[in-house]
């Protein structure tokens, strides 16, 4: 493929590997948080840790939408599909993801309910045109790459006239959860990160610029890196170097699509449409404030919560439950006790093995022999 | 007593005629389906008969059966359509017994209101199909539900085949050591259906791979009758399909990414879908695993067949208890290939 096989390049790999391996001090630690499910699916789908030295530990970050869904909010979903008898429009990702009481999107379907895959916000648009005797309810998640269109599809239901359309808003943002991981930082249950991989889609949307404070105040060096695995490759290398140098700086390693002011129409059309949350609960990290988007007040007609008068009911984790730890880098997968036995991908209990792209379920599909290496296999 | 004249009877409409309840009843209207549709399609000696089952010899060996139910979605696609499918997929399974198929029954569940044109079309293609594969279809089943309680059309397919002496294959035969064959590129089948599926919006120029595989086996056989596993990896891929031979026959396996075929109109499909090529299915490839040594004459004989042109040897079988299948990528790292977690979805971002 042309255009992607440069990045995957593994001559170069092998270039970057020794020179990350000659330049890390195999005397101390380099702990670095890749924020996005992008980049641990990169990592783990080609195997990088083989790639880095031991000094070198990439904690995985909790940027991935479906994992840190809660499960009152996807509760919601169901309830709006099963009860309220909405058509719900949703991406596939969230088809299989458990909720309470063993149910999930999937399962809700079996029971009757109307729950429709779409490829994107403009999918469901067509679906409320198309069924104008119908309620549709676009579930709408994910990081500020996803906003942009959810913003489109509220524009165009309202330049349609449509009424039989809504969104029901979960979408969330990368900084206030950045600082969130950094807030607890130095403390008792402090975060053990060195520095960050920072987003790529994401930083094509909002820019550079929003890390800056990252560096400047936290002292954390942040390397905005494409989702190929060279890009990570490089990225470390850039990290390794700012943290034997002393400096923390951001730096931009995905400068074919970033930069640092980022897509301004796209961040006007989020900010027409929508308005910061207070505070919204995550997924293995609780709280966070003003870390989530709802629709603003004159686009409250297209909102579900309002429309169909959601008041989420909050759903605790398993206690045994060590997402926390995990995202904080505080903790591997495989030290969790849940891990590989009762929490699998097929029946996940913490939000980080919910997809492929959270940090247990990549170490799960992708990694584990690792866990078994020196006992018979090669 | 002396015949009367034979009662006129409408021909079926097989331009914008639909099937109804009766064509399943048990009546005259089910009798000139099958005569008219399925007779004059599947003609052989066996159905002539018109009996309720098929009567045939078989050649002396082990005797082998399979079945294999059909709902795929779209009908038709490119490269082939559920008909052919139905055909290719049962005498598949036959093969990967090391068998030779000997005959095939069909049997179909047609949903009200589905387009008889359509199902001409299917039941042309099925019957192309098994006589290009040289089995008949010697016996079938007909039955029609109520709109809405089926897709249009469901087949199900049964295949009866004989391996001979000193050919067993078998999922739990991989020993280390053993040298890990696939026959082609990897992932078309599953790719052209998907890129034809409603609202995908792109369109490629990739045809699925259906084929029946048992010319292809019965050539390799002959080179090396004690080839340890065959095995077509439709659903779940490739992935899955090692990981259920590494359990079956309780090994590890390693595979080199590079060693692996696939197409670059499939590999640019699953980039933009967020899916993995060893999770995409196959109907017209087999994965086959022997000793060491017999690698390269198996290797050279399925190179030498139209079916298995593009074959390589993609990994070895290796002791582990933990029964993992692995991969070296290009890149240069190693990761585990795991079996698919539910259903293969896209990723949104």
């Amino acid at each position: 493929m042309r255009y992607v096989d440069e990045f995957r390049d593994g001559a170069t790999a092998r270039g970057l590997s020794s020179a990350i391996a000659r330049e890390a001090d195999p005397a101390r630690r380099y702990h670095l948080m890749e924020f996005c499910g992008g980049h641990t699916h990169a990592i783990s789908r080609y195997g990088l840790a083989d790639l880095l030295p031991g000094s070198v530990h990439l904690i995985h970050g909790p940027g991935c939408p479906v994992c840190v869904l809660p499960i009152g909010r996807l509760d919601d979903a169901i309830t709006l599909a099963l009860e309220h008898r909405v058509i719900l429009a949703t991406y596939a990702d969230c088809l299989r993801v458990p909720a309470s009481r063993g149910l999930s999107l999937t399962k809700a379907r079996a029971l009757g309910a109307d729950v429709r895959a779409v490829y994107s916000s403009a999918d469901a648009v067509t679906l409320a045109r198309a069924n104008p005797g119908r309620e549709v309810v676009f579930f709408a998640i994910g990081f500020e790459t996803t906003t942009p269109p959810t913003a489109v599809a509220v524009l165009e239901a309202r330049r349609l006239g449509l009424t039989n359309f809504s969104v029901f808003c979960n979408h969330v943002l990368t900084p206030p959860a950045m600082a969130h991981l950094l807030a607890s930082d130095g403390g008792g249950g402090g975060a053990r990160i060195d520095g960050f991989i920072g987003p790529a889609h994401v930083s094509v949307v909002i820019g550079s610029a929003p890390y800056e404070p990252f560096a400047r105040v936290n002292g954390k060096p942040v390397v905005i890196a494409g989702f190929e695995p060279l890009d990570v490759m490089q990225a470390v290398l850039m990290l390794v170097r700012q943290l034997n140098a002393g400096r923390a700086a951001l730096e931009n390693q995905f400068t074919r699509a970033v930069t640092p002011s980022g897509n301004v129409k796209a961040q006007a059309l989020v900010a027409q449409v929508f308005e910061p949350r207070e505070t919204f609960e995550w997924r293995g990290l609780g709280a966070v404030p003003r870390s989530a988007l709802r629709l603003r007040e004159a686009f409250r007609a297209f909102d579900a919560e309002a429309r169909f008068a959601i008041s989420t009911t909050p759903v605790a984790d398993h206690k045994a439950c060590e997402c926390g730890a995990i995202l904080r880098g505080l903790k591997r997968p495989q030290d969790c006790k849940l891990f590989a036995t009762v929490c699998t991908p097929e029946n996940p209990k913490g939000s980080c093995m919910v997809s492929s792209e959270g940090a247990c379920a990549a170490h799960y599909t992708y990694g584990r022999f690792r866990d078994a290496l020196g006992a018979g296999a090669p | 007593m002396r015949p009367l004249r034979p009662a006129v009877v409408r021909p079926l409409d097989f331009d914008s005629g639909c099937v109804d309840l009766s064509h399943g009843a048990g009546g005259r209207a089910m009798a000139q389906l099958i005569e008219a549709l399925f007779l004059a399609h599947f003609d052989n000696e066996a159905l002539r008969q018109r009996n309720d089952q098929a009567v045939f010899d078989v050649p002396t060996g082990r005797l082998v059966m399979a079945t294999d139910a059909h709902v795929v979605s779209p009908l038709f696609f490119p490269g082939g359509d559920i008909g052919s499918l139905a055909v290719h997929g049962t005498l598949n399974d036959v093969a990967m017994a090391g068998a030779r198929p000997v005959s095939l029954a069909a049997s179909f569940v047609l949903e009200e209101g589905f387009p008889l044109a359509d199902l001409r079309r299917i039941v042309r293609s099925m019957a192309q199909a098994s006589r290009d594969a040289g089995v008949p279809i010697v016996t079938g089943d007909t039955k029609v539900v109520e709109r809405g309680k089926g897709d249009g059309v469901f087949i199900t397919t049964t295949g009866v085949g004989v391996a001979r002496e000193g050919v067993a294959p078998s999922g739990d035969r991989a020993r280390p050591g053993d040298a890990i064959l696939c026959s082609g590129t990897i992932g078309d089948h599953g790719v052209a259906v998907m890129a034809q599926r409603e609202h995908l919006g792109f369109s490629t120029t990739l045809e699925s791979d259906t084929a029946a595989l048992h010319p292809l086996v019965e050539a390799m056989v002959q080179a090396v009758p004690d080839v340890h596993v065959l095995r077509d990896p439709t659903r779940g891929g490739v992935a899955a399909t090692l990981n259920e031979i590494a359990q079956q026959s309780k090994v590890g396996m390693l595979l080199r990414e590079d060693a692996i075929a696939v197409r670059r109109e499939v590999r640019a499909a699953c980039e933009l879908l967020g899916l993995d090529p060893l999770h995409v299915a196959n109907e017209g490839k087999l994965i086959a695993v022997c000793a060491p040594e017999h690698a390269e004459a198996l290797l050279a004989v399925m190179r030498a067949h139209p079916l298995g042109r593009e074959a390589s040897r993609i990994g070895a079988v290796h002791e582990d208890p933990n029964c993992f299948v692995q991969l070296e990528t290009s890149f240069g790292g190693r990761r585990m290939v795991d079996w698919l977690a539910g259903e293969q979805l896209p990723r949104i971002c």
